[in-house]
């Protein structure tokens, strides 16, 4: 019965990985970039909210979607002003810049809305059956479970089928292909970018009403979190980034709980260790062998 | 001094002015000319330039990215400060206990750089990065649960994985003392990192790096990083070359990590985390990859900006940022490239003309 919360619990919080990490492997996919800002866009998703439900006073989804305009905004000016005129540059030049974007977006929130933590309100305001309560499951965790599968499924339908979708295919295969095929390249990164930051506003927003404390460091811990789950399913693969997600939050939980509190990080930072040498490119990834 | 090579005029220039800034600095901190905020900042500003002349060496001249590095230089302090705090009624000397303290930390990081690089070096790219950031993660965790103590019988050493023990549970004599308290860190260090044994462990790395880079090893070392599959074919062994970048890289950063731990009263783990490693990679970046000057500069400019930002107040993060920002954009901007190419002729295109 304990394993059975612990395992909602792990499922719930791997949600949240899961989505976050679906935006790193969407961008790593298409610009070959290790993006560090991702995590501190997933923060200001997450005091956009708080603003918006205890300052305006607007109702949960009205909140919601406003950090997620918010957040998609910000994604494509990071975008535009920062990664776009590296295009061509070295991959340590990109991630250099993505980590003083990532300070930038830590310090800035701290100017604006102070170091101290507030105390985020859940936006889910029903209560489960006490049955399912009983089974240590939270009207939370379900509304992340849920939003991660239709996020999933919807992303991966989006990628496969429509046009836009083809065209980040396309780019992430070859780009010089693409842009001869027409497919015009940067808006297709900058829709990436879009797209993924809209998810991190959502993971943000669910992390918080899990986990309500909000301060600018909330993001970097999830944000690596995420990051070694989209390593850890395979990176630039969508279905990888969802299950290296809920693999890693069930490992999390678990290890929290039955082995130690402290190395519960350390315990999942192993299996990671052990999967990539196991499997050099993650679980799903795809090996590409070098030809001479 | 003309029939030297360029790179040979290189090396020495960038012996000489470490010599000379550290004359300089050394006079000016004895003759005390310099504001406490300043003097306090020489001995870590020595270990970070070790630090990024050692990540150096795995990024810019191995070809690897590291975001591990500040793990060993956790290993190191912590080694470090066990070794010198067991040893202070033994080796009465501070100067020898601080040189003992510092290669007991190599050592301690070459093993764990040996245990970590074996399997890892297998990896490429952006994999390699990831397990060195979890490899970080995971020394800062295991750092956090170890308590050790020193009495008359020598060192009592115990891991506290449940969280539950304190540093009672290693009952220790009446004249032993806590040497490393778990979460809380190394407590009671005595203080004997100085300024000169930074310069000497700065001059040292130097040495060891400059010589490797112009070494046959080096030339390995760096043609593997061009290209792997012809540097393979023509029968270079990859594991053993990469090994020895990563080793010898851990080893700088561990005795740096012992310098640095014995320069504090009190050192808690979490001081070595991903941030850390992150701050040395943009010395190294900014400094220019594989240019060893350069990453001095750059660590010495960009470790002393927060401090001259210090007018900005709460703004100077944010300014720091925005300059890390605009320092990649211009380095990187094509035009401004070319405009800098027709003021200052390269030396490539010096030496074609």
């Amino acid at each position: 019965m304990v394993f059975f919360t612990y395992l909602i619990s792990g499922i719930s919080l791997g949600s949240v990985y899961a989505i976050i990490a679906l935006g790193y492997t969407m961008v790593y996919g298409i610009a070959k970039m290790l993006n560090f800002a991702h995590g501190d866009v997933i923060m200001v998703g997450g005091y956009i909210c708080y603003i918006a439900l205890n300052s305006l006073g607007l109702p949960a989804v009205l909140a919601v979607i406003l950090a997620m305009i918010v957040c998609t905004v910000l994604g494509v000016v990071i975008e535009g002003l920062a990664y776009k005129p590296l295009r061509q540059a070295g991959s340590l030049a990109v991630l250099i810049t993505a980590i003083g974007v990532s300070y930038f977006l830590q310090n800035a929130a701290q100017l604006i809305w102070g170091a101290t933590p507030k105390n985020f309100t859940s936006v889910v305001h029903f209560n489960l059956p006490s049955g399912l309560m009983s089974l240590g499951l939270s009207s939370e965790a379900l509304i992340t479970v849920l939003a991660c599968i239709v996020i999933m499924v919807a992303l991966t339908a989006f990628v496969n089928h429509s046009k836009l979708g083809k065209a980040m295919r396309a780019c992430s295969e070859d780009k010089g292909a693409a842009q001869l095929m027409g497919i015009n390249v940067n808006r297709t990164i900058s829709m990436t970018f879009a797209i993924g930051s809209a998810l991190a506003a959502i993971a943000g927003v669910l992390l918080c009403s899990s986990y309500p404390v909000l301060q600018p460091t909330t993001g970097s811990m999830p944000g690596i979190k995420a990051f070694t789950a989209a390593v850890f399913g395979g990176i630039g693969s969508i279905p990888g980034a969802f299950i290296g997600g809920l693999l890693l939050g069930v490992i999390e939980s678990l290890a929290k709980a039955y082995i130690s509190t402290t190395l519960a990080n350390s315990i999942v930072f192993a299996v990671l260790i052990v999967v990539l040498l196991v499997k050099p490119t993650g679980l799903l990834g795809k090996y590409a062998p070098e030809k001479v | 001094m003309k029939n030297l090579k360029k790179a040979t005029k290189v090396d020495f220039a960038t012996y000489l002015g470490v010599t000379v800034s550290f004359v300089i600095m050394y006079i000016l901190q004895t003759g005390g000319h310099l504001s406490s905020s300043i003097a306090g900042q020489l001995v870590p500003i020595c270990c970070f330039i070790v630090m990024a002349v050692s990540l150096n060496l795995v990024v810019g001249i191995s070809g690897e990215l590291s975001l591990g590095h500040a793990g060993f230089m956790s290993v190191g302090a912590f080694g470090g400060i066990i070794a010198a705090q067991s040893l202070a009624g033994a080796v009465p000397f501070a100067p020898l206990r601080l040189t003992i303290a510092i290669v007991v930390g190599a050592l301690c990081a070459v093993i764990i750089g040996f245990v970590v690089g074996v399997p890892v070096l297998r990896l490429r790219g952006d994999y390699l990065a990831i397990v060195t950031l979890a490899f970080g993660q995971i020394i800062k965790d295991l750092i956090n649960c170890l308590l050790v103590g020193y009495d008359s019988h020598g060192l009592h050493i115990m891991f506290n994985i449940s969280g539950l023990k304190s540093i009672n549970d290693l009952h220790l004599e009446e004249t032993g003392k806590a040497i490393i308290k778990g979460a809380q860190g190394a407590v009671g260090i005595t203080k004997i990192s100085s300024f000169p044994a930074g310069f000497i462990l700065v001059m040292l790395a130097l040495v060891i790096v400059l010589n490797l880079i112009r070494s046959r090893s080096g030339r390995a070392i760096m043609a593997i990083r061009d290209n792997r599959i012809a540097a393979e074919s023509v029968g270079l062994n990859i594991t053993k070359y990469k090994l020895m970048a990563f080793v010898l890289s851990a080893a700088m950063a561990g005795a740096a990590g012992a310098l640095y731990g014995l320069n504090y009263g009190s050192l808690v783990a979490s001081r070595f985390d991903f941030n850390t490693s992150i701050l040395v990679l943009v010395y190294v970046v900014l400094g220019g990859l594989g240019n060893i000057w350069g990453s001095i500069i750059a660590t010495v400019v960009l470790y002393m900006l927060p401090e001259a930002l210090r007018q900005f107040s709460n703004y100077r993060m944010l300014v720091y940022a925005i300059v890390l920002i605009l320092v990649m954009l211009a380095t990187n901007n094509d035009q401004l490239k070319a405009l800098l190419r027709r003021i200052i002729p390269t030396r490539k295109e010096a030496d074609a003309q």
